[in-house]
Order: structure tokens, then C-alpha cells, then sequence
């Protein structure tokens, strides 16, 4: 099997199928990732199962040369939870939207992410329904237009990394469609996390919300509009990188390296094992107030669900020892009718 | 304190063939562990059991009124007995709420016994009536045996030194004392059971319980005013080994033989629900068999995760009620497009919406018929008794596996509730479930085809871990073969009619309908579900009348049995007999262009054999005696 490994390469997980997104949708940039990174992780097309929900990421599955279920509207991760729960021995990416994951499938998300379920989530979120043609989502921005709403988005947004953050998942981290590089060594972390890992990629719909995300996306901008998050580096960011954060007493702030007033050790340390209240600080920094972090916000270690769940069969088993129907059935108070 | 069982009784024993009981008293008093106390207990002297237990949704509903009454009744007898009786012999009321909600189902002449000490102001206040009606002139019409339960239980477990709310709770145990010795019941069963339940670190609790039931026993023996008891001798039942069985506990032991039989293990995903989540309960305790229980966080995500578990390879299984099972719409229509495996179990109960939670009702029939988008048929099982539910999901399975579709098995709360003595089966003589996981490539010149069918157009069951055979399922429609999203239209009309002819084929495994009764005649009852018990009752009663009548219980509802058409064509005239407002009915006028006649009842309980015996007597002439006998 390991010989087999050596010569996998991206051509090895793709279908035949042809892709039917727009032209240049940023899903094309994530599956390409995707595709260059299955063979890095190691495991092979058959162990792998990709699962969606319904919405234009979730044609995903379709495009891996893996198993894969396309299933219904928000449900990607109840599919997930059951076939990992019973085949711990494969590895499970759910695929979804803002749609799918926060509207209506926003109650799986919770519960997938508190489980810790050892698989591993990546949201594309273009803040907006593309496959309905253009209705708003939970993480429009308030004041967006859409076909649904001429006068403006009134809903306060959701912020998905704050929502992960609430539920205790124990791996969260954000990613860009177009930061290629970035986003290849994202998905090659969370693949490498036991437990629930959440990566949340900003993703560009350039047919229903164009250039929602192009702060981040621009190489002349994201420097200055992004950070990234390194455990254990200070938060440093800028083009020159001549900028930094700081915690003020509980409040997060921006301050100016280029003087030499504050010192690098003044600044906030990453750390992924953090408290999650620190984290969640993190979450709320947005743009154009603040750079938006990318990276791994936070990575913990905790029993995944399926090893709790596993473990109490295997104890009753080892305990009571293997079930035995016969005697099941013949326990209790019972009484013989002779012939 | 020792637990040999009292001497028999000194006084004179009246034998009868059978005897009906209700025991009613607050949702707080014990009343259904009572019930199933006698009802083990009959159970274990060789009568045939029938039960109905009858409790409100509330857990304690408020003290001494009338909503918070829970009744407990169980049919025992020397005979074979379906049902759990129309008429009481016997009413044991623990207080006046449950005394004037239940009188009306005590014939006259009926026993009925009451501590007379909850007959007070207050309790009357409580069950909003002005005067007792024990003083009623009407009690007249009964053998009133009043008994100061409370006080009398209170002086026996006295040396205990309980609390005065501990003391009072052992009231139960008296009545039942009092019950067994009515009925000539042997005690040792319910004093292992109050050991078991209370022994462990208050045997005081035990002690008292044991001496307030050697107390109601003693007071029976004592009081002038019954002057003897009755016993039941034990009906002569198929030989065998036997034990009492719960339709949930029966379903959810089905589900561990049919996962025996297929190699599988059971994974079992639902939340929680009345009257299903005992299954849940049940399940979680056999994890030794391999269980994997999954308590969702909602009823979709219940049946998804089931469904996750069948692509996986495994046996997915989820249960609800009818409103569970409206969410989980969507999800069984996946599971019809993805073509895999799957159990849905409903146990009914009263509706539309959140309806009558506690009580039963056979309304969900055309929900899951047709509760969902598309042309999305499926096979549709009912189990008719609470034994019934260990066969039928096994079927279930068998079906769901061979032709790789999801199958619903319709319980209800009645069979969910209700008890019955089950001939224990020899595992070993279990036949296996067969299933293959193909682990070759079945298209030579490309990839896998997850939907080349076999000779009953089953897809194969491929699962993730086959090397060579990735493939992706979705709800989307797909080409046949391939599986690849087709939106062609000669592609769907070709999908819709194999998905129709998969269900119809599943008549092809299953056998064919029987009829209990002469093979042609004036009228042929149709029944399907837990009112098996009442209408096999009625129909039999009915020809022992002289009757020409037959029944057709029909445990396979989609498709139907082959012969079922050409079974109504021999009779006049068709009953169908529902607790709902015609929906079998519907179906079968339907399909068979018969202009059957309904029979129909929603009030939360099963059918009393006499309404459907007099609805049969309705419906045929009196004069076929020699004929309908004749052929049965």
C-alpha cells in the first residue's frame, strides 16, 4: 500500500466528471488545493469520502475520484457523524457553504463541531447563495444587496469562526480561495488534526457577489488587510511589516512598529492552545477596522466523539463479553408450556 | 424478611376462563408498574396476557385531577387472547378522579375496589366533583369493596419507621396484595421484582413494600366481605419456552437477530420521542451486541446519520413518532435516490402535529405512503402485535438489503406499550440475511458502476475501503449504470419507473396473503397493525355467531401481497376497520376498485371487540351458520 502512496499525485483524485462551476469561480482554486494535497496527506482515494450538502460547493464530491456523497440541503455533517461513528477507519471531509452550513444546516454544524468528530469541515463562504441566483446568506454583511433584499441586508451576519469558537471545536482556521499556498498548507493541517477540524475559505462568487472578499484576495492589498496567525510568532502584519496587535486590557488594538515605541514583545503572541476566550477576540476582528487574521486560530488536543463512542462498546464488550442473543432472549422470568 | 410466597387461600376458589382488571390511580402512584407486575405474574402461571396501558403525556400531571389519572389494564386467561378486554371484571380506583373517568367500563355487577381514604373534601375538590360518588345510588350497581388503603398500609409498614411520604407510597403494593389474592395470583414474581428494584442500600423500602403487599393479601383473605377469589388456570399456548415481551423491547431485540443474521452491526440513530424513545433506551444497554446508538441532535440529523452508516456498509436504523417522522422526510427520499439500506420505524400515535403523545392512533399510514417529494415509493411493514415487532423488522431488513432501498415498519403505541407471552426462538435456527459488498470492478471498460442492477434491479452495495470501486451517490438524479448526474428526460422517466418496480418486486420475498376464515363468503374484514387483536377477536366471534366472515390481516401495506386483489374478489362485501379516518381504505379502493366499507375511530384507544363484532353483524345476515363454519 505504501509503494502505491509514493506514486499517488493529484491526477489520481480526479473524477471523470466535468466540472460545471462558472468560470472563474473561486471553487476551482480549493478543488486544485484539494487535489495537490490528498496525495501529501497520504491516504488513499479508497479510504476517502468527501460529503456535501447542496449549494455550489457541495458539487465537490463529485470532482474527487474518492467516495462521496452529494446529500440534502444542510445535512452533510449528520451523514458524516453516522458514517464516521460506524467506519472510524475512513477519512471524512464535509464540504459546505454559508448556506448550508449556517442557515439551514446550522444546527448539524453546532453539534459536529462539540462532538469532535474526527473528520474535517471546509466552508466555502462567499457570502451569498450562488446556486438559488443570488439571494443573501447568514454571513452577508449587513447593508448588501441582493435579488432578496433591494433595500439591503438588515440581518446582523453570523460570524463562522466565532460559532466554531461557542461550540468548543477544537480546530479552527481560515483560509483564502486565491492565497493558493496558504490555503494548500490549511487544508494539509486540519487533514493532519483528530477531532473536528473547521477551515473557513473565503471564497469568491464572481457572478452573484464579486469581489466580496477582494481585500484579501488582492496581492496589493492583503498585506495590510490580513494577518496571519502563527503559533507562537507575535502578531505581526503589514507590507512592511511594520504593524502589530495588542491586548489592552480586553480589548485587541493596532499598533505602529515603525517607531520603535513598542516592541515586538509587547505585542500578542499567537498561541493555538489558548484560552477560547482569546480566540474568540481574534474571530472579532474585521475588516476594514482590523486586518483579518488567517491561519489556525486555535488547535487542541480532545477525545474525538467516535473514540468515546467506540471505547464504551469495546468496554461493555470486554466487561459483559460479546453479546449472546440466546441468552438475552431467555433472561428474566420465563415459563415452559410442555407439550 | 423472607420471600417465600403465602399459603393459598382458606376460602373458597370460583375457576373462570379469563379475567379483564384496570388499575387506575394518579400518573404518580404506580400504577403501570403495577400492571406489569400482574401482568408478568399471569404471564408466568401460564395464562395468555393482553394489555393496554393508558397514561397522560404529562410525567406528573397535577395530584388527584382528572388529567393526571393512568390506568393500567391486562386480559388474562386459560384461552388464546388478542386483545386486552372490552369489559372489566374488575376496577381498582386509587382515587375519585380515576374513579369517575374510567366507571363507565365497569359492567354492572362489575368489582370494584377503591381506597376509600382518597375520598376526602380536598380530593374531591381536585377531581372537581361536589359530592363522593361513592355515595352515589348508582354504586349500588356494583360490588363496592372500600378499602382504607392509605391507613391500613401506614399500620403495616409502621415498624419501618418510614416518612410519612415513603409510608404512603407503599399503598400500591397493599392494592396489589389485595389483587393477587383476588385472583389467586403467586407473589414470588413481584417480591424478586421489589428486592431487585429497591434492595441495594434501602432494603428498608424492600421490606416495607413486601409487608404492605402480604398485607392487601392478608386483608382480602380477611375481610367477610369478599367471600371467595378466583384463579385462571394456564391456556394451553404452542409448547415452548416462554417469556412476556414489549412491542419496543421486541422491536429493538429484532433489530439485534436481523443484524446477527446479516453480519452486521446495528447503528441505531433517533431523538427522543413518545412513544418510540424505549427503543433507544433499549438499544443503549446492548452494547456488548456491537450497538452503536447515536442520540442526534434532531430527528434529520437522526436519520442522516443512519444514512451515513448505510453508505458506510453497516446497518443504519432510525426510529420516531409521526412528527419525527415528517422531518425526516426529505432525508428518507435521499435515501430512496442514493439506493441504499435503511430502517424507519414509526411508532404512531394520536395527531395531526403534536396530537396525543401517550395514546394510540394508525394515522401515519399515508404520511409514509406518500409524505414525500417526487415519485419516491418505498415498502411500507406494520407489525400487529407487540411480538409481531421482533419478525417484522427482521423482514424489514431482509427487504431493505436485497433490494437496497429503505423500508418503513409501522408500530404504534398500543403494540409499543402493550405486552404479550412470546415463545422465546431458537437462535440457532435463524436463517442468515444474506448480503455481498462486491470488491471487484463490474465495468470492464471504465469505472465502477454504483447502479448496474441485478435480476431484482438491486444496486450493488459497494462501500468505502473497496479499492477501485470509488464512486458518488447524491440526490440528484443520475443515469442509470453510471450513476452520473443526467438531467435527460428518457433517463428520469427510466429511474422513476426502476425505483417503482424495485418496491413492487419486494411482493416477489415476501409471502403471500393469508385469510383466517372461510376462503369466499359475505364479508371479508381487512385489518393491518395493532388492531390485529380486536378484529381477529370480532371476526372469530362473528363465525362463531354463524357468520360468513373472514379476516385478511395485512402486514404488508406496500406492495401489496400478490393475491390480495384476487382475495377480495371472492367476497361481497370488504370491512375495513382503522383507527383513522379511512386511509387502508383509501389505498385499497384505490387500487382494487372495491367499494369497501370503513370502520373507523380516533379517540386515542384501540377498538373494543364489540363494536367490530357488531359492525360485522351490521354488515352480514344471520343465516350463514352452516356454510361459514363449514370452510374455516
Amino acid at each position: 500500500m505504501s509503494t502505491a502512496l509514493n506514486v499517488l499525485k493529484a491526477d489520481d483524485f480526479a473524477s471523470d466528471q466535468d466540472v460545471r462551476w462558472c468560470p472563474g469561480c473561486g471553487d476551482y482554486s480549493i478543488l486544485a488545493q484539494m487535489k495537490k494535497v490528498l496525495p501529501e496527506i497520504g491516504i488513499p482515494p479508497e479510504q476517502t469520502v468527501f460529503i456535501s450538502g447542496i449549494g455550489c460547493s457541495s458539487r465537490f464530491p463529485y470532482y474527487v475520484n474518492t467516495y462521496g456523497v452529494h446529500s440534502i440541503h444542510g445535512r452533510a455533517p449528520a451523514v458524516a457523524t453516522g458514517l464516521k461513528l460506524s467506519r472510524p477507519d475512513l477519512s471524512v471531509w464535509v464540504i459546505t457553504g454559508d448556506g448550508d452550513a449556517l442557515s439551514i444546516g446550522g444546527n448539524h454544524f453546532i453539534h459536529l463541531l462539540r462532538r469532535n468528530v474526527d473528520l474535517n469541515i471546509v466552508l466555502f463562504n462567499n457570502r451569498i447563495y450562488g446556486l438559488t441566483k443570488g439571494q443573501y446568506s447568514p454571513t452577508s454583511v449587513e447593508g448588501q444587496i441582493t435579488k432578496s433584499t433591494p433595500m439591503g441586508v438588515v440581518d446582523h451576519p453570523l460570524n463562522p469562526i466565532s460559532i466554531a469558537i461557542g461550540a468548543e471545536a477544537t480546530f479552527i482556521a481560515r483560509s483564502v480561495d486565491s492565497n493558493i499556498k496558504h490555503l494548500a498548507t490549511v487544508l494539509k493541517r486540519a487533514a493532519a488534526h483528530r477531532g473536528t477540524s473547521f477551515v473557513e475559505v473565503y471564497q469568491n462568487c464572481n457572478v452573484f457577489n464579486d469581489g466580496a472578499f477582494s481585500y484579501a484576495q488582492d496581492k496589493a492589498t492583503r498585506d495590510d488587510t490580513t494577518i496571519e496567525l502563527e503559533h507562537g510568532k507575535p502578531l505581526i502584519y503589514g507590507k512592511n511589516r511594520d504593524k502589530g496587535i495588542r491586548l489592552n486590557g480586553f480589548s485587541l488594538e493596532i499598533v505602529n512598529l515603525a517607531d520603535g515605541k513598542v516592541k515586538e514583545d509587547d505585542l500578542l503572541f499567537h498561541d493555538e492552545h489558548a484560552d477560547p476566550a482569546l480566540v474568540y477576540l481574534l474571530s472579532r476582528m474585521r475588516h476594514p477596522a482590523f486586518p483579518e487574521p488567517i491561519g489556525v486560530f486555535r488547535n487542541v488536543v480532545h477525545e474525538t466523539f467516535e473514540e468515546a463512542v467506540r471505547g464504551q462498546i469495546d468496554q461493555t464488550v470486554s466487561q459483559r463479553g460479546k453479546g449472546d442473543l440466546q441468552k438475552l432472549f431467555s433472561s428474566g422470568d420465563t415459563w415452559t408450556v410442555k407439550a | 424478611m423472607s420471600t417465600e410466597s403465602l399459603s393459598s387461600t382458606e376460602k373458597p376458589v370460583k375457576f373462570v376462563s379469563g379475567i379483564t382488571v384496570r388499575l387506575v390511580g394518579d400518573s404518580g402512584d404506580g400504577m403501570q408498574l403495577l400492571g406489569q407486575q400482574l401482568t408478568n405474574t399471569s404471564a408466568l402461571l401460564g395464562n395468555d396476557v393482553a394489555t393496554f396501558p393508558d397514561f397522560p403525556a404529562e410525567i406528573r400531571a397535577p395530584r388527584g385531577t382528572r388529567a393526571g389519572v393512568s390506568g393500567f389494564q391486562v386480559q388474562f386467561a386459560s384461552h388464546e387472547v388478542h386483545t386486552p378486554g372490552d369489559t372489566l371484571d374488575a376496577l381498582v380506583a386509587m382515587n375519585p378522579a380515576a374513579l369517575v373517568t374510567n366507571l363507565a367500563d365497569l359492567p354492572k355487577g362489575g368489582l370494584l375496589i377503591v381506597n376509600e381514604d382518597s375520598f376526602e373534601d380536598k380530593d374531591l375538590k381536585l377531581a372537581k366533583l361536589s359530592t363522593s360518588p361513592l355515595e352515589d345510588p348508582a354504586m349500588e350497581n356494583y360490588r363496592l369493596i372500600k378499602v382504607p388503603m392509605t391507613r391500613l398500609t401506614k399500620e403495616a409498614v409502621a415498624e419501618f419507621g418510614l416518612g410519612s411520604k415513603d409510608a404512603d407510597r407503599c399503598k400500591n403494593f397493599f392494592a396489589m396484595g389485595l389483587v393477587y389474592w383476588l385472583y389467586g395470583r403467586n407473589m414470588d414474581a413481584t417480591l424478586r421484582f421489589i428486592h431487585g428494584k429497591f434492595g441495594a442500600g434501602k432494603s428498608v423500602i424492600a421490606d416495607a413494600n413486601e409487608k404492605a403487599l402480604r398485607s392487601g393479601w392478608a386483608f382480602g383473605e380477611t375481610i367477610e366481605a369478599l367471600g371467595h377469589s378466583y384463579n385462571v388456570e394456564a391456556a394451553k399456548l404452542t409448547p415452548g419456552t416462554y417469556r412476556n415481551i414489549m412491542g419496543n423491547q421486541a422491536l429493538a431485540w429484532g433489530l439485534l437477530a436481523a443484524a446477527q443474521r446479516s453480519g452486521k452491526e446495528v447503528f441505531y440513530a433517533s431523538y427522543p420521542i413518545t412513544p418510540a424513545s424505549d427503543i433507544l433506551h433499549e438499544l443503549a444497554r446492548y452494547k456488548n451486541f456491537g450497538v452503536c446508538t447515536f442520540q442526534a441532535e434532531d430527528e434529520i440529523a437522526a436519520v442522516c446519520s443512519a444514512i451515513g452508516a448505510a453508505y458506510g456498509g453497516q446497518m443504519g436504523v432510525t426510529t420516531s413518532s409521526g412528527p419525527g417522522i415528517a422531518l425526516k422526510t426529505e432525508a428518507m427520499g435521499l435515501a430512496i435516490m442514493l439506493e441504499l439500506p435503511l430502517l424507519v420505524i414509526d411508532v404512531q400515535r394520536g395527531g395531526p402535529s403534536t396530537g396525543l403523545p401517550t395514546k394510540t392512533e394508525q394515522a401515519d399510514l399515508l404520511q409514509v405512503m406518500f409524505g414525500r417529494n417526487g415519485e419516491a415509493p418505498l415498502p411500507v411493514l406494520a407489525a400487529r402485535s407487540p411480538g409481531d415487532c421482533f419478525e417484522i423488522v427482521q423482514e424489514a431488513w431482509m427487504l431493505a438489503t436485497q433490494l437496497m432501498l429503505p423500508v418503513v415498519v409501522l408500530s404504534d403505541g398500543y403494540i409499543a406499550n402493550g405486552a404479550e407471552p412470546w415463545l422465546i426462538p431458537d437462535v440457532s435456527k435463524l436463517s442468515p440475511i444474506k448480503i455481498e459488498h462486491p470488491q471487484g470492478n463490474n465495468n470492464p471498460n471504465g469505472p465502477f458502476k454504483p447502479y448496474l442492477r441485478n435480476e431484482l434491479l438491486a444496486r450493488p452495495w459497494a462501500i468505502p475501503g473497496t479499492p477501485g470501486l470509488m464512486h458518488r451517490v447524491g440526490g440528484i438524479e443520475k443515469e442509470d449504470g453510471t450513476g452520473n448526474i443526467s438531467y435527460d428526460p428518457e433517463n428520469h422517466q427510466k429511474m422513476v419507473n426502476i425505483r417503482a418496480q424495485k418496491v413492487a418486486n419486494a411482493a416477489k420475498l415476501l409471502p403471500p396473503q393469508q385469510v383466517v376464515g372461510p376462503q369466499s363468503g359475505e364479508l371479508l374484514v381487512l385489518s393491518w397493525g395493532g388492531t390485529y387483536g380486536a378484529c381477529l377477536t370480532a371476526v372469530q366471534k362473528a363465525q362463531e355467531a354463524g357468520r360468513s366472515v373472514a379476516l385478511a390481516h395485512i402486514r404488508y401495506l406496500n406492495p401489496f401481497p400478490s393475491n390480495l386483489g384476487e382475495i377480495i374478489s371472492r367476497y361481497e362485501k370488504v370491512l375495513i376497520p382503522e383507527l383513522n379516518m379511512g386511509q387502508l381504505r383509501m389505498l385499497i379502493r384505490s387500487r382494487y376498485l372495491v367499494d369497501a366499507v370503513g370502520y373507523n375511530k380516533v379517540k386515542g384507544k384501540p377498538f373494543t371487540v364489540t363494536e367490530l363484532f357488531e359492525k360485522i353483524c351490521e354488515m352480514t345476515k344471520s343465516s350463514h351458520r352452516s356454510n361459514a363454519v363449514s370452510t374455516k
